[in-house]
Parts: C-alpha cells; sequence; structure tokens
C-alpha cells in the first residue's frame, strides 16, 4: 500500500522535518514498519555546491576505504562525517549512515565527453552495482534523503530530521510488497537532486527497465522506484523535457482522448507516446517526484491509487491521504484529488536559495 | 515387386449404410479419392491428402479416414520418415520438397513460456469494462523528443517519420497472388480493412481488385521483383522487402509456370505459363549497405511517405542483422521462424535451417536495446504464432507486432495438409483452378478471418488485463511478465526470463 | 448540526478522537452503541478508517467532526452517519443498510459494492463512485453526489441508484460513466456527451417515474446540506444498460 507526502513552500521558507513527520506517522496504516524515509530539499546552504553524498556503509575499514577511493577517483572530498544519529537504540544498525561533500575534478575527468552530472550518475552507479559495501542513496546539491527500516516516528528521530530546514520535504511510509524491506530498499529513492516517493506496484517494470538500461543506467536495486527516478533523470535531464511532459509520458494519455484533441496538441501527445512508449508506465501507481526547483505528482492513467493535493498561501501538500495533509495543515485554503495521470507540477516561485 | 514402394498413409472409408450416394464426396475432392461404381463408393485412399473436403461436405457422416498403420521393424533411429525419405529419393533423384512449416519435432519454445497474472498487490484490469489499448505504431520513433515551451504551451519541434496505425498488433502475412487464390486475398483484405490492420500482398504483384484496399496494404518487394512499378510502389500503406522466409532461409523461389494463368501473369506482369523465379539473393543486394541503398531507393519512389520494412529468416544472426537493417534506413524488421509457413520448399531446408521465432525476437530486441537503435526500428515477428497466447508471449518478448499467415489460412478451411504445391487446394485456397477458387466465397472468408483476429485480440486483452497492463506497450519486451517451464539455462538467458518458481 | 431529524433522546455521548486508533474508536463506538446510546458525536476525527465497521442496528445517528478516514461504515447495517467534513476512500463500501451523509467532498469508490441504503454527498466524489453497487429483494442502494463525480462512476453497477446534481461545474464529470453496467439507473444533471458513456450502457428518456424519484432524493439533498438545488431548472440525462447480460455474446465453448 504505502503512503506518500511531500510538501513545498513556494517562496522558499525553510521549515524543519517535524511536520513532515508528523504527516507521514498518519499513515502508518499504509506501512509494516519495515521502511521510512524522507527527503529534504534546501538543508545544506554551507555546502550548496557541492553534491552532498549520502551513503550506508556496511562497516568503517573496507567499505568506507572502497567507497572513498572510488569517490576521490571522480573529483575531491570537501568534507565528510558520520551522518548524526540518535544514540537511543532506535535501531539495530543495519548500516552507518556516512555522507560526503564532493565536487567532481573535470581534470580527473579528462578523456570523457565532460558532463558533470553524467559524471555523477555514473560514479553512483559504479558505486552501487560494486557491492563493495556502500549504497548511495542520495546525491543532489543542497538536499538529503534520510531513510531506513522502521516507522516514520523512528526513521525521523534516528536522523534527528527536526534538526534540518528545508523548504520542500518528501516522506515516504513503506509497506515492501515484493521484497523484505531493508535500508537500501527504503524511500526516497533518490540521483543527483531527484527525490522519488511512490506508492504502487509497476507492472511494465520489465519493460520500463530494459527502456533505461538501454541509456546506460544500472537498475541495480530492482525497485519499482529506481526505475521512474531513471526515467524521470532521462526525460527530464536528458532529453529536457518540461517536467509535466515528462509525466505525460509516463502516464501517457488514452489514444481515444487524444484523437479528440485539437490538430497540434494531438500531434504532440501522439509524438510523446510513439517516442516513449517503452518509457509509459503501467499498474497501480502514485508518485511524487522532486527535484531542486520542485515537484510533480502523478497517478496512473485509471487510477488505482490515491493522489491528494492541498494548498495553503504559498505551501502545497501532496499526499496518499486528505488527513495526512491536514495533519500538517489542518486549515487549508484548497483540497482537490487531480485526475488521474494528470501531471500536477509546482514549482519554486523563487530563485534557488 | 517394387522396392522401394511406400505405404499409403490413410484409409478412407465409406460406411455403406450411411451413404446416400449424393456424391458430393465425389466432387469435392481434387485428388481423385473417391468413385461412384454402381450402387457404392470407391475409394483409392493412396491419394488421401486429409484435407478433409469430403468429410466436411458429407451430409450423412459416412466418411472415416484413418491413420494407416503399416508397421516397420521399429528403430529408434531408423524411423519411417528417414526410410521413406530414403526409398523415394532412391526411386527418383530429386530434392524432397514439402508444403507448410518445419515439420520436425522440435520443442515448441512458446509452450513451454508461461505468462503473469496479477494477484493482490496490484490489481488486475477488466479489459471488458476499462480502457485496454491494443493500438501499436510500426515505423521509426525518435530517439528523443524536442519541444518548446511558451507561455505554458508546448508545441513539439520534431518531425515523426511515417508510422503504421495498426489496432491490433496482429497482421496477415505476405502470401502471394499465384501462390494463393485471387479470393483468398480478398478475404484477407477485407478483413484488415475492417480490423484496422494490415496484409502482406506477397510478392506476386497487386492484383486490380485490390486497390480499394490500398490503405490496409503492405506490398512485398522480393528478389523476383514480380509486378513492382511506380503505380505498385504506391498502391500500399507500407513496403516490405523480402530477402528471406523462415521456411527456407537462404533460398529464392518458385512459382511453377501451370500456375502462371492468365490473371496471374498480368499481375505479376510475366507470360502466362512461365515458370516465376525469385533468386535466392536480391542481385542488387550482396551487402548491408547494398540494402540501404534499396531503401533509400523505395523511399525516393514513394516521396519518403512510406515505411519500408525488411523481412528476413530467422537465422543464427539474425540479432546482427537487424541491427544493420536498423542502420539501413528501414522502419521496420520482420523476422520469420523456421515455422513459417510456404507453399512449397525443400524439406531438408524446411526442417533444419534457422531457429524459433521466440529465440529471435528475444534476441533481437535485446541487440537493439544494447545498441540504443530500437527506437529505430519496429520488430514484426512471424512463423509460427498458433493462437493469441503465441502473440502475447511474442509481444512480452519484444515484438511490436506479428504476422499470421498459416493460422489465417486455417480460419478459412486449410487443413495443414501441406499440398499447397499440388495447385489442386479444395477448400479454394492455394490454388489457381476457376472451379476451386469459386470455393471460397471472400465475404465468408473474410468474415472468418475477422473473427479469429477479433476473438485473438479480445484474448491479447484479457491476457493484458490479468498482468495488470492496460496498454500494448507496457507488454512490449515486458520479459518480467513471462516465466520459462522447463527451459535450460542457456535458453533461459537468451530469452531473458527466469525460471518459474523465481 | 444541521440534520434536524434526530429524535429528541437524552441518550448521546462524545468522543474525542484526538491520536486515537480507529480501534480504539471503534471499540467505544461499538460501547456507546450496545448500551443503545443512540447520537454518538465523534470530535477531532483525522483519517480513522472503518469507523461504524460492521454494526448491525437500527436508530443509531453518529455526528463525525473532521476528515473520515477510509472505508467508512463499511458492511455497515442501520446507523445513520454524517460527516462534517470529507471523507477518504470508499464511504459505504459493501453497506447493507443505512446512511451516510457526507457534508464535504468523498474521496475515491465510495458505495463500492453497495447493497441498501443511501450515500449523500454534499460536494465532489473522485473514482469510480458506485461500483458494482447492486440491489436485490427489498435492497435499493442509492447514491447522491451534489458536485460532480470523476471517471468509471457506477462501473459494473447492477443496480440500485445514482444522481450526480453537478451543481457546480456542469461539464465536469468523468469519462467511461457506467461501463459494463447491467442494472440500476444513473441519473446525471446536463447533457453528456456520448464519448463519456462508457461499455454497455444507453441513455433513455427521463420519464415521469424517474421524475418523481429524483425529485424526492433532491429535496433530500437539500434538506441534509440546506442546499436550494431547484429539481425543475435541472434537465437530467439518464443511463441505464443496455442488458443485464452485457457481455454474454462475447464466449464460446471448447
Amino acid at each position: 500500500m504505502c503512503g506518500i507526502i511531500g510538501m513545498l513552500n513556494k517562496d522558499g521558507k525553510r521549515i524543519d522535518g517535524s511536520s513532515i513527520k508528523k504527516g507521514l506517522s498518519l499513515m502508518n496504516e499504509r506501512g509494516n514498519g519495515q521502511g521510512a524515509g524522507y527527503a529534504a530539499y534546501g538543508i545544506y546552504p554551507e555546502f550548496k555546491d557541492h553534491y552532498a553524498l549520502h551513503v550506508f556503509l556496511d562497516n568503517m575499514k573496507e567499505a568506507k576505504f572502497n567507497v572513498e577511493q572510488e569517490i576521490e577517483r571522480w573529483g575531491y572530498i570537501v568534507y565528510s562525517e558520520e551522518i548524526p544519529t540518535t544514540d537511543k537504540g532506535i535501531f539495530e544498525d543495519e548500516k552507518i549512515p556516512y555522507r560526503y561533500f564532493f565536487k567532481p575534478d573535470p581534470r580527473k575527468l579528462l578523456g570523457r565527453d565532460y558532463n558533470e552530472k553524467d559524471a555523477i550518475v555514473e560514479m553512483v552507479m559504479r558505486i552501487n552495482s560494486q557491492k563493495n559495501g556502500a549504497l548511495v542513496f542520495s546525491s543532489g546539491k543542497n538536499m538529503g534523503i534520510f531513510k531506513a527500516s522502521g516507522w516514520p516516528n523512528d526513521v525521523a528521530e534516528f536522523y534527528k530530521i527536526n534538526q534540518y530546514k528545508g523548504y520542500m520535504w518528501l516522506g515516504h511510509n513503506r509497506y515492501p510488497t515484493n521484497t523484505p524491506g531493508w535500508w537500501g530498499g527504503a524511500h526516497p529513492f533518490g540521483l543527483l537532486d531527484w527525490g522519488v516517493v511512490h506508492n504502487g506496484e509497476i507492472t511494465s517494470y520489465g519493460t520500463n527497465k530494459r527502456y533505461v538500461e538501454s541509456f546506460g543506467y544500472n537498475c541495480s536495486m530492482l525497485t519499482d522506484t529506481e526505475v521512474v527516478t531513471y526515467l524521470f533523470d532521462l526525460l527530464v535531464r536528458k532529453h529536457k523535457l518540461p517536467l509535466r511532459l515528462a509525466g505525460m509520458a509516463l502516464a501517457p494519455m488514452f489514444w481515444k482522448d487524444i484523437e479528440r484533441m485539437p490538430e497540434q496538441k494531438r500531434q504532440l501527445h501522439a509524438a510523446l507516446r510513439l517516442t516513449y512508449s517503452s518509457a509509459a508506465m503501467n499498474g497501480p501507481f502514485a508518485i511524487v517526484v522532486a527535484n531542486t526547483c520542485g515537484f510533480v505528482a502523478l497517478t496512473d492513467r485509471i487510477k488505482l491509487r490515491p493522489l491528494v493535493i492541498g494548498k495553503k498561501g504559498k505551501a502545497v501538500y501532496v499526499s496518499s491521504e486528505e488527513a495526512a495533509i491536514r495533519a500538517m495543515e489542518p486549515l487549508l485554503d484548497s483540497i482537490y484529488s487531480p485526475p488521474a495521470g494528470d501531471p500536477i507540477v509546482h514549482q519554486l516561485e523563487v530563485q534557488t536559495l | 515387386m517394387i522396392s522401394n514402394f511406400i505405404p499409403s498413409k490413410y484409409d478412407v472409408h465409406v460406411d455403406p449404410s450411411r451413404c446416400r450416394l449424393c456424391q458430393r464426396c465425389v466432387e469435392n475432392c481434387t485428388y481423385d479419392v473417391f468413385r461412384k461404381e454402381e450402387d457404392r463408393i470407391f475409394t483409392f485412399s493412396s491419394n488421401c491428402v486429409v484435407c478433409h473436403r469430403c468429410i466436411s461436405f458429407c451430409p450423412a457422416d459416412a466418411i472415416s479416414i484413418n491413420r494407416r498403420i503399416v508397421n516397420y521393424r521399429e528403430h529408434p533411429f531408423w524411423n519411417e520418415e528417414s526410410r521413406e525419405d530414403i526409398y523415394n529419393q532412391a526411386n527418383t533423384g530429386k530434392i524432397i520438397l514439402g508444403g507448410m512449416g518445419n515439420a520436425k519435432k522440435y520443442p515448441i519454445l512458446f509452450d513451454r513460456l508461461v505468462l503473469d497474472a496479477c494477484q493482490i498487490t496490484n490489481p488486475s484490469i477488466d479489459p471488458l469494462r476499462e480502457p485496454m489499448e491494443t493500438r501499436t505504431y510500426l515505423g521509426k520513433k525518435p530517439k528523443s523528443l524536442k519541444v518548446e515551451e511558451k507561455d505554458g504551451d508546448i508545441s513539439l519541434k520534431t518531425r515523426l517519420a511515417p508510422n503504421l496505425l495498426l489496432e491490433t498488433p496482429i497482421m496477415i502475412a505476405h502470401m502471394s497472388y499465384g501462390a494463393v487464390s485471387l479470393n483468398t486475398q480478398l478475404s484477407f483484405a477485407k478483413a484488415a480493412s475492417r480490423l484496422g490492420t494490415y496484409m502482406g500482398s506477397g510478392e506476386g504483384g497487386l492484383h486490380s481488385s485490390l486497390y480499394e484496399y490500398k490503405d490496409n496494404i503492405i506490398v512485398q518487394v522480393a528478389s523476383g521483383r514480380f509486378g513492382v512499378t511506380p503505380s505498385y510502389l504506391n498502391k500500399c500503406a507500407a513496403i516490405e522487402i523480402k530477402a528471406g522466409q523462415g521456411a527456407k532461409p537462404g533460398i529464392g523461389g518458385h512459382l511453377p509456370g501451370e500456375k502462371v494463368n492468365e490473371d496471374v501473369s498480368k499481375t505479376r506482369m510475366i507470360p502466362v505459363g512461365t515458370d516465376a523465379i525469385s533468386p535466392a539473393p536480391h542481385h542488387d543486394i550482396y551487402s548491408i549497405e547494398d540494402l540501404a541503398q534499396l531503401v533509400r531507393a523505395l523511399k525516393e519512389a514513394t516521396n519518403w511517405e512510406k515505411p519500408v520494412f525488411v523481412k528476413i529468416a530467422a537465422v543464427h544472426n539474425a540479432p546482427a542483422i537487424a541491427a544493420g537493417i536498423a542502420r539501413a534506413d528501414a522502419d521496420g524488421v520482420v523476422v520469420d521462424g523456421f515455422r513459417g509457413g510456404t507453399g512449397a520448399a525443400p524439406k531438408v531446408l524446411r526442417d533444419n535451417v534457422g531457429i524459433p521465432i521466440e529465440a529471435a525476437i528475444a534476441s533481437i530486441d535485446k541487440k537493439l536495446r544494447e545498441q540504443g537503435i530500437r527506437n529505430e526500428i519496429s520488430l514484426i515477428a512471424s512463423g509460427g504464432i498458433r493462437n493469441s497466447a503465441d502473440v502475447t508471449k511474442a509481444i512480452a518478448l519484444g515484438a511490436d507486432a506479428v504476422y499470421i499467415g498459416t493460422a489465417a489460412l486455417i480460419a478459412m478451411g486449410c487443413r495443414v495438409c501441406g499440398k499447397c504445391y499440388t495447385g489442386l487446394c479444395p477448400w479454394g485456397i492455394a490454388t489457381q483452378r476457376d472451379d476451386l477458387v469459386h470455393r471460397l466465397d471472400p465475404i465468408i472468408g473474410a468474415q472468418q478471418v475477422y473473427n479469429l483476429i477479433n476473438a485473438w485480440t479480445h484474448e491479447l486483452q484479457e491476457l493484458m488485463g490479468a498482468a495488470g497492463i492496460n496498454s500494448i506497450e507496457s507488454l512490449r519486451g515486458n520479459r518480467d511478465r513471462l516465466r520459462g517451464y522447463m527451459l535450460d539455462e542457456n535458453l533461459l538467458e537468451v530469452l531473458d526470463v527466469k525460471t518459474i518458481g523465481a | 448540526m444541521k440534520i434536524k431529524k434526530y429524535p429528541n433522546k437524552q441518550d448521546s455521548i462524545t468522543i474525542d478522537a484526538k491520536n486515537k486508533t480507529y480501534r480504539e474508536l471503534n471499540s467505544e463506538i461499538r460501547t456507546a452503541a450496545d448500551q443503545d446510546i443512540c447520537h454518538i458525536t465523534l470530535q477531532n476525527v483525522l483519517g480513522q478508517r472503518f469507523i461504524a465497521d460492521g454494526i448491525k442496528k437500527e436508530g443509531i445517528y453518529l455526528s463525525v467532526f473532521g476528515i473520515a478516514g477510509g472505508d467508512l461504515g463499511v458492511f455497515m447495517d442501520g446507523p445513520i452517519i454524517y460527516v462534517n467534513g470529507n471523507a477518504e476512500h470508499a464511504p459505504g463500501n459493501t453497506m447493507s443498510g443505512g446512511k451516510i451523509i457526507i457534508d464535504g467532498d468523498a474521496g475515491d469508490c465510495v458505495g463500492h459494492s453497495m447493497r441498501g441504503g443511501m450515500i449523500f454527498v454534499k460536494g465532489n466524489a473522485g473514482y469510480r463512485v458506485g461500483i458494482h453497487m447492486k440491489q436485490f429483494k427489498d435492497n435499493y442502494p442509492t447514491i447522491v453526489i451534489g458536485g460532480s463525480a470523476q471517471s468509471f462512476l457506477g462501473e459494473y453497477m447492477a443496480g440500485g441508484i445514482i444522481v450526480i446534481l453537478n451543481i457546480d461545474k456542469p461539464s465536469s464529470i468523468g469519462d467511461y460513466i457506467g461501463t459494463g453496467m447491467h442494472g440500476g439507473t444513473i441519473y446525471i444533471a446536463g447533457d453528456v456527451p456520448d464519448y463519456k458513456l462508457g461499455v454497455a450502457t444507453v441513455k433513455e428518456e427521463f420519464i415521469d417515474e424517474d421524475r418523481v424519484l429524483v425529485e424526492k432524493l433532491v429535496d433530500e439533498y437539500n434538506a441534509y446540506f440546506n442546499k436550494k438545488v431547484d429539481f425543475d431548472a435541472i434537465t437530467f440525462t439518464k443511463i441505464k444498460p443496455i442488458s443485464l447480460r452485457p457481455f454474454s455474446n462475447m464466449y464460446t465453448t471448447e
């Protein structure tokens, strides 16, 4: 089932993680304590020009050594530390969450058609496929993902998310379907500044996976959410589609509706379906995909998963359940369920901080 | 005594207590099995090809046909077939010809693949009540789209290549006029246009009575170039270059002169009574670069308005060849598996050359993806599609669409007797004899083919719905929804499917 | 409370739902019901599911303040629930009798497989309203939505009545209306373009019998929500199934 939640302050105002935790915890019926997590944007202003790599380490010896050796092949670590966690013994530590603030070095990437973000993607793919005791689960600038196996409240407390201030937050309460919960399998899933939370099971996974793999992505996690992340990275970052259009490619209009459109629009939507047929996602889903600028929220085309959007002033909320939004903000200006398959985009109205 | 006598295979028996002596069997049999003498029907069983025409028309259910068992000394290796082929060739010194597809007992891979269905974790979808899209486009698609955003309006900047729109991913395969009757082709054309799909013209030109269906016809350009004129190239929805055929990879074709009557002659544009020879290769294609030349020449002739497909037999190197075809400006590659049908093929090729379509689809799709050119070309599978499950599995393995040939013929009465090359088809299909051709009413034939593809499309939708998929593009190449049953590890890897239970 | 029809009984109780789980909440509701307390008020409801789940009793009035969680009144038979706020997915799921009155909007699958009783929603409802609701003998489920409904309204519908009043946005009704229905009637205020009709449905003339039926429901809606919907000013589109067995022609046997 899974519960998803998100909030964005379009004016860039940063708030701490206590509110999102409250909303997410309200949906505990949608999870089973086997995975929860948060993505927070705008939390590392002091390192805003560096990629913040959040890494799960199996140990502080070989795993740490291996991952640092790999990272240093691509650039410089300017600061690193264990991600502060509570010592209340909430979890038996399955992994050691560690973070690196990192800057790629063009000189180290000589001989490549240099593109900084592609390099980061390649580096993350390499580390995560090498299975050497380290998993990079967050790799954007001025944002970070915090996740573990547990209930939302415990995960929030473990990572002390009350101490981070972000202008946008995502949260996920997991009810794992196909795999037992583990730290890496929790959501949000991230790559670069993408943060993705997802409720559902994508029946088109095999098609989507092979599609993104033909563009060099490596689906090492075998989860739907990973594939969604790569699809957005491909369509938006690489193919430069507007966020809303990328959402439409993933949940395309029915041919019946395309045929009724005015000619120019019809051509656009037909072309989108033809070109991105293997990117189209089937099966039940509600997803929220965020990047530094904002988020897009989207359900499958026949509404097999719930999604509601609420607004209050400059704040936008999105969740599986209205009550979760009300837990964060009881007095909303408006609340509604968008039509199935209609990507709802909300973006910052100010320049990135 | 004839040392190399081959015993007849069937016993045809007319039950005198039931027979009304109406002689429909005598009239209907084209192989002279029945003769009326006095007050009974005599049978000449050795002529029987088991076409069931007599049985279908006997009003008294008086006819029975049984396999005639003539025991040979049992031997697991020197079986009946191997011995009889030797007697035959010792008698004649000739190449053995056979009709229809590969008749050897290879394992059927389709039957070792099972499909998936949703249970609880995601809902299956009811195809009768909710949208279930089978629409398919064949042709080149761009790798990415370029759009321009202005004041919230998004406009398209990429120009798309021409594509064929199919309402169902099932097309009717190429069977030439000459090999099959005009009424067969007319049946196909009518069915294709009602279904929103396409039929192949085959390589024998296009008879004028098919012109009205041109928007649902894919015309073929084979090595014989019969009937290929500028107007032929423009009386179609797409063009297909036939480089090979699954039933007889690596060899050409031969329509015997006796089938070339007045009408066939006009359509093929060759004199009446001449053999129509299709050379083994196209003698303007000796390499993949040459193929690109022919593709481009055809596109020039049609103002780049029509997709051009290239058909090859499924041979060992099919993936690399398909990738080459994708780079040669072609819009689709048709791959024809070793079970593909034919009017006549040397038995030795039919039964021993080529690979099954299942493996060909999987390996071609994979190769195209690996090279990042899957969008460059559509993959159309043919040769050995027996039912909607095969269609569904072919698409899940990576095909965009399928052609059905034999199944479409069976829909019109064909009994797979495999004697197409005699020209005596009693069902009016593989014949040019006027009286026989008239046995097939194109209106009824069209209805039956329409029914078949319509029923398969519904079944495809049921299978998709059960798998929680409501548009065909999410089934395509979705091998995660297949499992291999009793397939060895190598084959599982080639097909890129997991074993059952995994 | 806008409902004036409650009996003037002293037996009432107020339960504060704040921070309570649905099990705690339902347990308190059941206890109250067992004690014949007729009017139960729930304050500070925030997404608790299964409120009044399976309660089979006439004469119980339940007032919910806040956001009723999913499956409100699931399997219930008899009680009347009034929600002062919105309800999430599937209020009235498989309910046999009673009433659910929602003074707000409702989520997807309102009245899923409902067998009897009535649901009134003041505002809009989500996808698949009345999916597979069915009638049997005297049980005749009824749903009235004041606003609009999203797609697959009355999917698989096998009986009962759905009325969509389309008060605010007359043309926003969803697609695939009544798809695969094989019983019951859907009434929608205003025109419905043919392309929005689902498989196996047909528009029929709105006749006197319909008028009587729908007018009564509109009056009831007006009473509950203090609205003034003018029945006479509305032209209804009436949608019926083409057959009781719409897909019987799809099959042949082995």
